[in-house]
């Protein structure tokens, strides 16, 4: 019966504390009730028999726990009495699964409110959503787990003082409220695949983790944005095998082994890509998953087809322009065109300033130049790479360059 | 009466103990043990982990905050202990800020090493236990 409490608490865990956020209205309140519920089970289960419905029984005791405990501590009269009159069963209309993925949705919306940093945003999600705890959050991304701690202390702070509902946002916030969450699992995706410091190149753990966010938000709405999301994680993820070389060293797109690429990966995030953009005007993520589409289909690098992957970054660059977005587009026009058109491109976004001290911008700079054996411009400019890379095997692959052009 | 006795010490001497010493200072805490058991006066024993690895929680008008580190004021002397079982630091620090006497001062959280004592029979590194994550 212990493991077979484990197993519920592993599966339905994350729900049961969704439904008793919704029901008590704190989180601090929600988690204490959802050990309480535990506790309970692992008494009486062994006793009575597992419920026919564990959950319900779970959100059901967890509640009751918490009332029973705000009763105690008597100051608190006035929140029993709101409690004690809320139906328990929930609203009729809608079936149980239904609100239980809603209670899921509201959660994840609190959890990556705007009113809370994108660091908080990031460490609360992990926590109340994924159910990670604060020492794995902490080691995933590099912190001490106190700092960790109290930055989760004081998103919940922030919560309650700015008396956040654990509401789905109005229709009208809905877009720039899902922009959020969706940027969220992207950080905490890319904290896993290319980690932001240090020795190694990705943390795979918070990778996957992402990868589950994104296909529990699919699961719980219909968003284009958020299978665009997901389809770009998992198209990503598809090449973690092929990145590093077996010393951990940056291994580029184009010298990648491509049969290391998770097959079954590609065609669940090429199909998404596709549900994404046939459902109405394309969002961002859809259209960068897109582009990950067409490397992904690819069979070898020459095969690439760059006219498309140019047309999609233009279409990027009209719906979410940016720096970046350009320097990518360059990149593509130096592959359809040839290195000179790339190189006029990639000049004129850094003689604007924009990029100058992004290390990516250089190091694409060095490489067009390097091409076109202008050797003394290369150098400077992975020197330039160089000297902002703070990643080591990122800064071993500018360094490995150098050598050449050296040798 | 009970009495609980706060070891406190220089966290940089006792790193820089050779291994071998390590090992020795760690048999004479558990031979000791065992003494104060055989005596009836044991109760439960276990060393802290480093000091960065605490934060402290203090309640002011109902509003709980969370710092790095132990920083108590000086002029606050630890009062009490309470051994907890949490699912983590966070889990840890709402129980923590509950503790009524807490809300005189504050609370020190500080997790305790997973596996207590060390076999030390089978070579393990016995302050292995006792280093951060």
């Amino acid at each position: 019966m212990g493991e077979r409490i484990a197993a519920v608490y592993r599966q339905e865990s994350r729900r049961v504390f969704a439904s008793l956020v919704r029901l008590l209205g704190d989180l601090d309140l929600a988690e204490e009730a959802l050990h309480d519920a535990f506790v309970a089970a692992a008494r009486q289960w062994p006793r009575d028999g597992e419920p026919g419905n564990p959950r319900a029984w779970l959100v059901s005791a967890g509640r009751f726990k918490a009332i029973d405990r705000l009763r105690r501590r008597a100051r608190l009269d006035a929140v029993v009495g709101e409690l004690a009159v809320q139906p328990d069963t929930p609203d009729p209309s809608a079936s149980e699964e239904e609100t239980v993925a809603d209670d899921q949705l509201r959660l994840i919306y609190v959890c990556c409110h705007p009113a809370l940093s994108p660091d908080a945003q990031v460490a609360l999600t992990l926590r109340e959503v994924c159910g990670l705890t604060t020492e794995a959050i902490a080691a995933a991304f590099l912190t001490g787990a106190p700092t960790l701690a109290q930055r989760i202390v004081r998103a919940k702070a922030r919560i309650r003082q700015a008396r956040i509902p654990f509401e789905a946002p109005e229709p009208a916030d809905l877009a720039a409220r899902l922009a959020t969450v969706l940027h969220v699992i992207y950080l905490v995706f890319n904290e896993g695949y290319s980690a932001s410091s240090g020795e190694v190149l990705a943390r795979p753990d918070l990778a996957a983790e992402a990868i589950r966010l994104g296909r529990l938000l699919c699961s719980l709405t219909p968003e284009p944005e958020a299978k665009g999301l997901l389809a770009l994680l998992l198209l990503h993820d598809s090449r973690r095998a092929a990145r590093t070389s077996a010393q951990g060293d940056l291994v580029l797109l184009d010298d990648q082994d491509r049969a290391l690429w998770d097959r079954s990966q590609i065609a669940e995030g090429a199909a998404l890509v596709t549900e994404a953009l046939s459902s109405g005007p394309a969002g961002p993520y859809a259209l960068q998953a897109a582009i990950a589409a067409v490397h992904a289909d690819a069979a070898d690098p020459a095969a690439t087809d760059w006219a498309e992957i140019v047309g999609l970054y233009d279409a990027l660059a009209r719906v979410r322009p940016s720096a970046v977005v350009e320097l990518n587009r360059a990149v593509a026009v130096a592959m359809r065109d040839g290195p000179q058109a790339g190189l006029v491109l990639v000049d004129a976004i850094l003689s604007r300033g924009d990029l100058r001290d992004y290390h990516l911008a250089h190091a694409a700079r060095a490489d067009l130049c390097r091409r076109l054996g202008r050797k003394a411009q290369a150098r400077a400019s992975y020197e330039r790479a160089l000297s902002l890379a703070r990643q080591a095997p990122e800064r071993r692959y500018l360094q490995r360059r150098l050598d050449e052009l050296a040798a | 009466m009970k009495y609980r006795c706060l070891i406190y010490f220089d966290e940089a001497r006792h790193r820089a103990l050779t291994p071998e010493a390590h090992v020795e200072l760690t048999r004479a805490c558990l031979a000791y043990d065992d003494e104060l058991r055989e005596a009836g006066r044991f109760i439960t024993a276990s060393p802290l982990r480093p000091v960065q690895t605490a934060a402290t929680v203090r309640v002011t008008d109902g509003q709980v905050s969370a710092t790095d580190g132990p920083f108590a004021e000086t002029k606050e002397q630890l009062g009490g202990f309470i051994m907890i079982r949490a699912r983590d630091l966070n889990e840890a620090i709402a129980v923590a800020a509950k503790i009524p006497v807490g809300w005189l001062g504050c609370v020190e959280v500080r997790p305790l090493p997973e596996a207590w004592p060390p076999d030390l029979e089978r070579g393990e590194e016995a302050n292995a236990a006792a280093m951060p994550g």
